[in-house]
């Protein structure tokens, strides 16, 4: 047995050594495994061969051990014969001709003499010549790395040959085990990939979110440090999600879910939670969920960090462009899984096996993953590095206590800060700009600022005018209210110089309405204030009660501004909703496109009661009266004033006296009942005339008389 | 112009031959036998007759216009050194020391002078411009008819003048019914009428019938001259308002459900159920409507002559109960609880405008009888006057101590407000301008409390009814003196009313024509117009009134070479580029110019840009 033994081992060396020898097909893990076949099977034979040492010879038939379709002379095996089948003696012929034994000496001949060999090789590879070589070539040295041949470094050798026949095949069964375990993890991946239920993905996220959470929650109790890394983490989550706009409703789902929300309550619910989300993580310094890539990306982040405290600086300074390093660490990765095959191998296993007393299977193991990596997209990292790099470098962050507390504490009075913030943003709507604030007592002030009139409409602002100005009327001491108002103007500074513009014309219609006129001196002042004084006084203070309440300019204004917007010309929209883009209920088309086809009207001339502002005038074109209008302009004249010049003089006996009357309505022509009009002659018109030419002329076309013509009806005349 | 005379007088022969050349235009009924000279001067011929008319009015007009220049206020005299020779010698020798035209006072003139020359008009051809300065001539001549027949108005004003200091608000009817004539003093009455309740009241436009209603059911009608009655019933129905319709023979009464028309001798004629819970009328002359104000918030407009209902109009403001007509251009003044008066006419569902007069609701509102100013009083105590020629602001405000009630304008612009029991009167400085209401002209106490006002027309009376009946009281200066015996004839006998009805209703204005500016009649749609010549220019394919392109004319001796015909048309087409250049050049300095005007008012503040 024993020499079996050594026979195995000495195989299994062998194989190691070619395996070692070529490092590049590690892939080809088949080889191995043939490799490893045939050393079973030669184990085999040589058994069978002892056993039948003791005189049966039996010889056993060739049996197949690989299943095929066909049995030909192709798959033939000489397995179990025990002599090397070779396949020039399969092409020898039975016979040997005599004929071709010359040539086949010939070619024996040939066969046998050895090439030249290079006689450069060794010496180049020796002598570094450039500089940069001799560079390497020291490297390489110093290392103890193989510059020629033998690729394996004396310590590979060394601890390949340390190894044992049990620890490789304990390696290999773990190898093996590892790489199943990829599989099914790669299979559950795909599979889990391929489950299209929403819900599902969401309970697993929200899931992932609270186990982290959790942990988080965790690490605060026990590693303080640690867990200020964490939020650090979760800001740099933060704020990638703030640049990334993500969860705002925008994307493909969110569109297509803004569609339906009209009709479907769950995509309204998913809606809004996505905005809640949104709003949730791109508040400042809340706890965020974060996403697989995220972790990833901050993973990414931290790695390149110093822990230390001292260096927060550099972060912070890093800190605003997460883009720039998350980018720049995944190329320097991406380029070194893409170097990986070539170069990594030596220094990894170096340095595992520097560091740590694991050996080359984890590394192999690492480069198997590391491959596996690179088949997947960038994001989809596998989480067993990520899982155990954080774990080694918590160790390593343990500093100063004190100076992370102080630094929660900090962190702590933000988070108030900003709190406070997002409630002042609320009171004023975030419309107005941020109040500069005097004095740091915002307790006291957030009551005020919630007082302060919301700039919605200016008919609110009209009402307090209104108010101020009653006030003013009655001039009533209101030293509370005064106090209010001056404590108030600093606040409204930036307003300021509109609200003035406002007023410059609404106290116009103040002063029209509430302006304080004299009262008339009546002689006989009605008696019905003599006999009943306090009754009158009663009533009077009953009405200034009942019309306090309803402000006439208010309603005054408003309507005027609808009857304005109403009588604005609108413009034409000639947009064809789905035409170049798609259409649909809720789809509108693209702000450009309705540019493009917004036709505007013309702003129309000013109105009359522009400058009025008690004044409502309607402008609608009064049809009925247009229709006894003139809408031809008679011939001679050319613009509609030089006609309206004409007709502005009225005709009637009701504004002229008689005779002008009768003038201005005497006929042009005078007829006579009962005296026969003759036709008219050239005689009538003031010509005489002889011939008859001259008359068919004149009778064409009088006006057109040239002087020829002319000339000749006077000549005619004279005659 | 000038120059005839003399001809006439120093060529005899000439005019024989102008004669010649211009003969009288023969009219084809007279016999062709007749010889033309003889023609002349046998028969005046209406040629000839306007001849001679024409150099009159010409010179006229030249004179006119001198003095309108020069802006005297004295009245022009008619120069002397026109004479005709002929027509000074009389047979008895004498000269006429007054001779030609009188003269005529340009006031008077310019107050008939209805041409707007304030726009300058563009430049015309010449034959548009002689129709211009015929239609001119014709306004210049007819102008000058009326202010001559101005003379004719004998009858003036009169107002009560207080010897130095004294107030004439302290007067009282009884001082100015003793200092007046006995016919005149008989116009001061009191009805006393305190079985039926507050009165309204209405006098016929005439001014010669009076017809009131009490609240509770009683309706009269009489000749309050004359103290003639005329009908009286009792309606049994709460009246809410009378009014006379066109004439004194029919009646409209708003009762409690339903509008009645009766007839002056007290017949319901028709119930007119279309118009219902009626509390105001108003009685259009012109357009023969029927104004109705209803609970309901509808304006009714009810055309009278054929008994039609031409438009109802929903206010949307709640109740309506206070109205007025504007007598200048017809249009419904409203008043409404927000303190809003309206304007409103048949032809627009719309109100023509909207003013924000009180803070309270709308009390009262009247219009004056030239539609230049509205009187308003409010719940808020305040009696304002508005100009209504465009700006709708208010002239003068004051704060009566109780609110006036009822508001009514006289003829000649005297304003009364009944306020309680009490009726004030003011008076303007002058017949256009408001009344100032700094001073009452007149006060008077009444035994109720008022209920309604009208002032008479041509009489210088007021009507007041109230609780207490009817009175009337002299004011003098209240109405116009000159009534028009064609329009509106106080004394007209049966035969005359019925004679003036079928022209009135001949005359009728079609409702339609109801807007703020009466006028718009003399005006051209233009914006039809520009419809109109578009389409024209669509259907030509080209414009028509466009100006042709320039055509060098052909001429002789070899200047009309292609070479310089083109030149020509360059020279041209040069000219009116300059011309464009200049025109732009110049509108581009009047930019700048008023954008100077503008930034130099202030220097602008570093904290300008964030004014928005």
């Amino acid at each position: 047995m024993t020499a079996n033994r050594l026979a195995e081992s000495l195989l299994a060396l062998s194989q190691q050594e070619e395996l070692v020898d070529l490092p590049k097909d590690y892939l080809l893990s088949g080889s191995e495994d043939e490799g490893d076949n045939d050393g079973e099977r030669e184990h085999q034979k040589l058994l069978e061969a002892i056993s039948s040492l003791d005189g049966k010879n039996r010889r056993k038939l060739a049996e197949r051990s690989e299943a095929s379709l066909k049995v030909s002379e192709f798959n033939v095996s000489s397995e179990g014969s025990g002599e090397k089948l070779v396949l020039a003696d399969l092409l020898e012929p039975v016979k040997t001709s005599s004929s071709l034994a010359t040539v086949k000496k010939q070619l024996n001949r040939v066969k046998s003499k050895k090439t030249v060999e290079l006689p450069l090789n060794k010496e180049e590879i020796e002598r570094a010549r450039t500089p940069l070589e001799q560079e390497i070539f020291n490297l390489l040295h110093k290392n103890k790395q193989p510059v020629a041949d033998p690729l394996l470094t004396p310590v590979e050798k060394a601890s390949l040959q340390a190894m044992s026949l049990e620890e490789a095949k304990m390696r290999r069964a773990e190898l093996q085990r590892a790489r199943a375990l990829q599989s099914y993890y790669e299979a559950k991946a795909r599979r889990e990939k391929k489950i299209k239920s929403k819900k599902y993905h969401k309970v697993v996220k929200k899931g992932k979110a609270k186990k982290a959470l959790k942990e988080f929650e965790q690490l605060r109790k026990a590693n303080p440090a640690a867990a200020l890394e964490e939020l650090e983490k979760i800001e740099k989550a933060r704020m990638m999600e703030r640049m990334s706009l993500k969860h705002q409703n925008s994307g493909k789902w969110a569109k297509s879910k803004a569609i339906m929300a009209k009709y479907d309550l769950e995509a309204r619910q998913a809606m809004q939670e996505q905005l809640a989300k949104n709003k949730e993580l791109t508040q400042k310094l809340q706890v965020a969920s974060e996403s697989e890539e995220e972790e990833g990306g901050t993973e990414e982040v931290e790695e390149l960090l110093v822990p230390d405290v001292v260096n927060e600086v550099q972060m912070n300074a890093d800190g605003p462009n997460p883009w720039m390093l998350r980018s720049c660490t995944s190329d320097t990765k991406e380029a070194a899984t893409q170097e990986d095959p070539e170069q990594l191998p030596e220094p990894e296993a170096h340095e595992v096996s520097e560091s740590e007393g694991e050996e080359r299977p984890v590394a192999e193991e690492e480069i198997l993953l590391r491959e596996f990596e690179e088949r997947r997209s960038l994001r989809k990292r596998s989480e067993l590095s990520q899982d155990a790099e954080p774990a080694g470098s918590q160790e390593t962050k343990d500093s100063s206590s004190q100076e992370v507390l102080s630094e929660l504490r900090v962190l702590a009075q933000k988070l108030k800060e900003n709190d406070q913030s997002r409630k002042q943003k609320a009171s004023s709507e975030g419309t107005i700009p941020q109040v500069q604030r005097e004095e740091p007592a915002p307790e006291e002030e957030e009551p005020l600022l919630l007082q302060r009139p919301e700039r919605v409409q200016t008919l609110e602002e009209l009402e307090e005018l209104g108010k101020e100005e009653c006030f003013q009327n009655k001039e009533l001491p209101r030293p509370v209210l005064e106090g209010q108002q001056s404590e108030r103007t600093p606040n409204n500074r930036p307003d300021a110089p509109k609200e003035k513009k406002k007023k410059e014309q609404m106290i116009d219609l103040q002063n029209l309405l509430t302006t304080q006129s004299p009262s008339v001196k009546s002689l006989a002042v009605p008696t019905i204030e003599e006999l009943e004084d306090e009754e009158e006084r009663n009533q009077r203070q009953m009405i200034k009660e009942a019309f306090a309440g309803d402000d006439v300019i208010r309603d005054f204004l408003k309507e005027k501004r609808e009857a304005v917007e109403a009588s604005k010309p609108k413009d034409v929209d000639l947009t064809l909703p789905g035409w170049g883009e798609w259409g649909g209920v809720g789809l509108k088309p693209s702000a450009k496109k309705r540019r493009r086809f917004l036709i505007k009207a013309p702003e129309g001339p000013p109105r009359k009661d522009k400058n009025l502002p008690n004044v409502m005038i309607n402008e609608k074109r009064n049809i009925h009266t247009a229709a006894h209008q003139v809408r031809v302009l008679p011939y001679p004249f050319t613009h509609h004033w030089q006609f309206e010049r004409t007709i502005q003089t009225p005709i009637g006996s009701t504004w002229n006296t008689q005779r002008a009357f009768q003038k201005l309505t005497t006929p042009k022509v005078v007829t006579k009942p009962g005296h026969i009009i003759n036709p008219i002659k050239a005689e009538d018109v003031g010509y005489r005339s002889s011939s008859r030419s001259d008359l068919s002329v004149i009778q064409r076309n009088p006006k057109r008389i040239t002087t020829r013509h002319k000339k000749q009806l006077k000549k005619s005349s004279v005659d | 112009m000038e120059t005839a005379p003399k001809s006439g007088r120093d060529v005899p022969p000439k005019k024989d031959k102008l004669q010649t050349k211009r003969r009288k235009p023969r009219r084809y009924w007279e016999e062709e036998t007749v010889p033309t000279r003889d023609g002349a001067s046998a028969g005046p011929p209406c040629n000839k007759k306007n001849r001679e008319l024409r150099p009159q009015r010409r010179k006229n007009a030249h004179i006119l216009k001198k003095s309108r220049i020069s802006k005297k206020p004295q009245v022009p005299k008619k120069p002397r050194e026109w004479k005709n020779p002929e027509s000074q010698r009389s047979l008895s020798g004498a000269q006429d020391p007054f001779p030609g035209p009188a003269p005529v006072p340009v006031e008077v003139v310019q107050k008939f002078c209805r041409i707007d020359k304030s726009r300058k008009l563009p430049r015309s051809k010449a034959k548009t411009r002689s129709r211009l300065e015929v239609a001119e001539a014709e306004e210049e001549e007819t102008s000058i008819k009326a202010a001559r027949s101005e003379l004719l108005l004998a009858e003036e004003p009169g107002f009560l003048e207080g010897e130095d200091g004294e107030d004439t608000a302290k007067i009282c009817q009884a001082d100015i019914v003793e200092a007046v004539d006995i016919a005149s003093g008989a116009k001061h009455f009191d009805l006393n009428l305190r079985q039926f309740g507050p009165y309204r009241l209405n006098y016929s436009r005439t001014g010669r019938h009076l017809a009131f209603g009490g609240r509770r059911g009683h309706v009269a009608a009489l000749d309050w001259v004359t103290k003639k009655l005329m009908c009286e019933i009792n309606v049994m129905e709460a009246v809410r308002d009378i009014r006379f319709l066109h004439s004194e023979a029919l009646l409209a009464v708003a009762q409690n459900r339903w509008l009645h028309i009766y007839d002056n001798q007290g017949i319901e004629l028709h119930c007119i159920r279309r118009c219902d819970r009626v509390t105001r009328l108003e009685f259009l002359p012109f357009h023969f409507l029927l104004a109705t104000a209803s609970e309901t918030g509808f304006l009714t407009y009810l055309d009278v002559s054929v008994g039609k209902i031409v438009a109802a109009l929903n206010a949307r403001a709640g109740r309506l109960d206070v109205m007025s007509q504007n007598p200048y251009n017809a249009v419904i003044h409203l008043g409404h609880s927000n303190g809003t008066v309206s304007l409103w006419s048949p032809a627009m569902k719309e109100p023509l405008a909207k003013i924000l007069c009180h803070r309270g609701g709308v009390r009262a509102v009247a219009v004056d009888s030239t539609g230049t100013y509205m009187a308003t009083s409010g719940l808020d105590h305040q009696l304002k006057i508005f100009d209504l020629r465009g700006t709708y602001q208010p002239l003068s405000t004051r704060t009566l101590p109780h609110g006036a009630g009822h508001l009514a304008f006289s003829q000649r612009g005297l304003l009364v407000a009944g306020m309680g029991d009490v009726v004030n009167i003011w008076a303007g400085q002058g017949k256009a301008s408001p009344p100032s209401l700094e001073q009452p002209y007149l006060t008077h106490r009444l035994s109720g409390p008022v209920h309604g006002l009208q002032f008479c027309p041509f009489e210088d009376v007021l009507g007041v009814g109230h609780s207490g009946g009817i009175t009337s009281m002299l004011v003098p200066g209240a109405g116009e003196p000159n009534f028009d015996g064609l329009e509106s004839n106080p004394y007209r006998s049966r035969k005359q009313r019925q004679e003036w009805e079928v022209k009135a209703l001949l005359e009728k204005v079609p409702a339609e024509l109801i807007c703020l500016d009466p006028r718009a009649l003399a005006k051209v749609d233009v914006i039809s117009l520009e419809q109109g010549k578009k389409e024209r220019i669509e259907r030509l394919g080209y414009d028509p009134e466009a100006k042709a392109p320039f055509q060098p004319k052909p001429k002789q001796k070899g200047r009309s070479s292609t070479a310089s015909l083109v030149k020509r048309k360059r020279k041209v087409m040069d000219e009116e580029h300059r011309d464009k250049v200049r025109q732009s050049l110049q509108q581009q300095q009047q930019r700048h110019k008023e954008v100077k005007a503008k930034s130099t008012g202030a220097w602008p503040s570093a904290l300008d840009r964030f004014v928005r």
